[in-house]
């Protein structure tokens, strides 16, 4: 295993080599203060990172909107209303419904569109590939100044403004070239071989795509799939613009609706994010190792 | 069937037949080809429809007077007319040499440029480290792992949020450096602090995903070159020089990348952390050139636009250098 050995590396740097140790360590072994050290840092490195959700939590516990100016006595009056209030009282469930519509919609639109393009990328090569690898490459990097504008226009004149088909179209400018960048990168790792197998026993390189490397790239099309969702679920500013009837806001929108210039009732946006976080992250978890490794090694060979 | 697949390896393509006439070769390529232009033919479309139209679009306005008081629109039962007008580079000229053109663009452009290296530099170096932590061999690693990367995990809408109540005034933030009897900076209102937080709680959600990715670097790291490193005695800080850093170089100066891209277009963080109109001075160029577009009353549809452009511009020559630069040195993007 290569964690073995790296660790040395890391180890003996906490130590300095100046450092003569008393008895000989063997490899992968470190001294008592390079593990307390590591542990701390990673201690102290876990406790940022969770704090300001576990402090979303606790306040989302307190009942009234200016209790996080006074924390401490939420202790004593702890209460789930703040839910049950934004579960019955607010478009909670609306904007649940909208950010889902749109969040499948672009998924599953994205996935669609961009399956055969991965595979024609990355096992294929034809002339132009390279430009259009490079115009994938770069409509991932458009800022979303670029489109607003243009968009905003054109979906207006087709009376697409405050429509989830509208919202599904622009976030698809984004899905789709990343869908396929995505796709080519998993279609890379399975070997040749079997597409050759394919056409020697006859089958088209569509028949090729279809029925033999689809099934084998299941894990690859639901990470792509995952991370549209993902991207189309948190994404603000076009959701924000584009959508004008409070019942049609994604979450993204209807959260940023509990804060006004005029009130800002803190503890009901605590308790709407925590809803909203709970299932996105427990998700997130059961995907993100295939997830990391579809990021990077998208296109290694190309 | 004549597509043959070509191994994606892309440089047996050497040894070419002599060069016959054009009209011979396009027949030829369509007829070697016709599969992967009809498999790629979707995205094409796609693109063609929902990207390419839309900028060239966006690319007239920058060349309009366009806003909203004088685009088409319908009011009730009544539709008015466009009746903006072509201005030619007006706009772009307005921008970066107009009047004021310092407070409108450069002062945002250098604040975006600042914004973006600093980012970045935080996210490597503190990805790069937690990384090379969990790589060791220690108790609970796992652990740690999952709970590093819980700001990646959660929705960034829901995560600044929360930051924006840890940073007003009075929060929890404020309070326990008022225990440590150290000064409170009004976070939210104070432009230097405005930018400090926005760094801040930039870094904070960017970090996981440098640290997982570089983790995975460093596991991909042959161990054996460690082990021969060690056998020749080089120091720790010489393995980590010449062995580490090498062996995580295509990772990095593909998240690096990445970062750049990502972080120079954030909207989200800033957005979300000032609200759209409050903190004029803080906004990078993507939430400025919004704010122009969507915040302010009224519109203005054509400066939005060309700012959108210039940003564009921006990366693409940005990106273009990258590529050079790394092809130069030798190196493959892995993207």
């Amino acid at each position: 295993m290569s964690t073995t050995t790296v660790a040395t590396s890391a180890a003996v740097t906490d130590d300095g080599p100046a450092q003569s140790p008393r008895r000989m360590r063997r490899r992968g072994e470190r001294s008592l203060a390079a593990s307390l050290t590591s542990h701390g840092i990673l201690i102290a490195g876990s406790v940022i990172a969770l704090f300001p959700i576990i402090w979303l939590v606790f306040l989302s516990l307190g009942p009234d909107k200016d209790d996080y100016l006074h924390p401490g006595g939420i202790w004593k009056k702890m209460t789930f209303d703040n839910y049950s209030f934004v579960l019955q009282h607010t478009s909670f469930f609306d904007w649940l419904k909208s950010s889902l519509i749109v969040s499948l919609g672009t998924t599953v639109l994205g996935v669609l569109v961009a399956a055969t393009t991965g595979y024609a990328v990355s096992r294929m090569r034809f002339p132009g590939y390279r430009k259009f690898m490079w115009v994938l490459l770069v409509t991932q990097m458009f800022p979303v100044a670029v489109l607003m504008v243009p968009m905003y226009q054109i979906l207006s004149d087709l009376g697409l403004i405050d429509s989830y088909l509208g919202l599904i179209l622009v976030y698809c400018s984004t899905a789709v070239p990343y869908c396929a960048w995505l796709l080519k990168g998993y279609f890379d790792t399975i070997p040749f071989e079997i597409d050759e197998a394919g056409r020697v026993d006859g089958l088209s390189p569509f028949g090729t795509f279809a029925r033999l490397i689809l099934p084998l790239a299941k894990p690859g099309l639901a990470v792509a799939a995952f991370y549209s969702f993902i991207t189309a679920f948190g994404e603000v500013a076009f959701a924000t613009t584009f959508m004008l009837d409070d019942q049609k806001y994604t979450l993204a929108v209807g959260l940023q609706t509990f804060v006004s210039e005029h009130d800002a009732q803190r503890n009901l946006m605590a308790a709407t994010a925590v809803l909203i976080a709970i299932p996105v992250s427990a998700f997130f978890y059961l995907v993100q190792k295939n997830l990391v490794t579809g990021l990077t090694a998208g296109g290694t060979k190309g | 069937m004549t597509v043959a697949i070509d191994r994606a390896t892309g440089k047996v393509r050497g040894g070419r037949g002599p060069r016959h006439g054009l009209g011979q070769r396009l027949r030829h390529g369509y007829q070697k080809h016709w599969y992967a232009y009809v498999m790629i033919a979707p995205v094409i479309v796609v693109l063609g429809v929902l990207v390419l139209y839309p900028l060239v679009y966006g690319l007239y306005l920058t060349l309009t007077d366009a806003n909203s008081l004088n685009t088409a629109r319908t009011i009730g039962v009544n539709h008015i007319d466009a009746t903006y007008k072509f201005i030619g580079l007006d706009n772009y000229k307005d921008i970066l040499f107009g009047p004021l053109s310092y407070d409108r663009f450069w002062s945002h452009f250098i604040w975006t440029v600042a914004w973006t290296a600093l980012c970045v530099a935080l996210h490597y170096t503190i990805g790069l480290g937690l990384a090379l932590l969990l790589n060791q061999k220690l108790r609970g690693r796992t652990l740690y792992r999952l709970l590093l990367i819980v700001p990646w995990a959660v929705p960034t809408f829901v995560t600044v949020f929360g930051w924006r109540i840890m940073l007003s005034d009075g929060g929890i933030i404020n309070t326990f450096l008022h225990m440590l009897h150290l000064p409170q900076p009004s976070w939210l209102e104070d432009t230097f602090w405005q930018r400090f937080a926005a760094i801040m709680v930039n870094t904070w959600c960017g970090v996981p995903f440098m640290m997982v990715s570089l983790l995975g670097g460093l596991q991909s790291i042959d161990a054996s070159l460690y082990e021969a490193a060690e056998m020749d005695g080089a120091s720790a800080w010489q393995r980590f020089r010449y062995v580490t850093l090498p062996g995580l170089r295509s990772v990095s100066s593909t998240v690096v990348l990445l970062g750049i891209i990502w972080t120079f277009n954030q909207f989200a963080v800033i957005f979300l952390l000032f609200g759209a109109n409050s903190a004029p001075d803080a906004q990078i160029l993507v939430t400025w050139a919004y704010y122009l577009g969507f915040g302010q009353q009224p519109r203005d549809f054509a400066q939005s636009a060309s700012y959108g452009i210039l940003l564009l511009a921006i990366l693409i020559v940005f990106t273009s250098f990258y590529r050079r630069w790394l092809n130069r040195n030798e190196q493959q993007l892995a993207i």
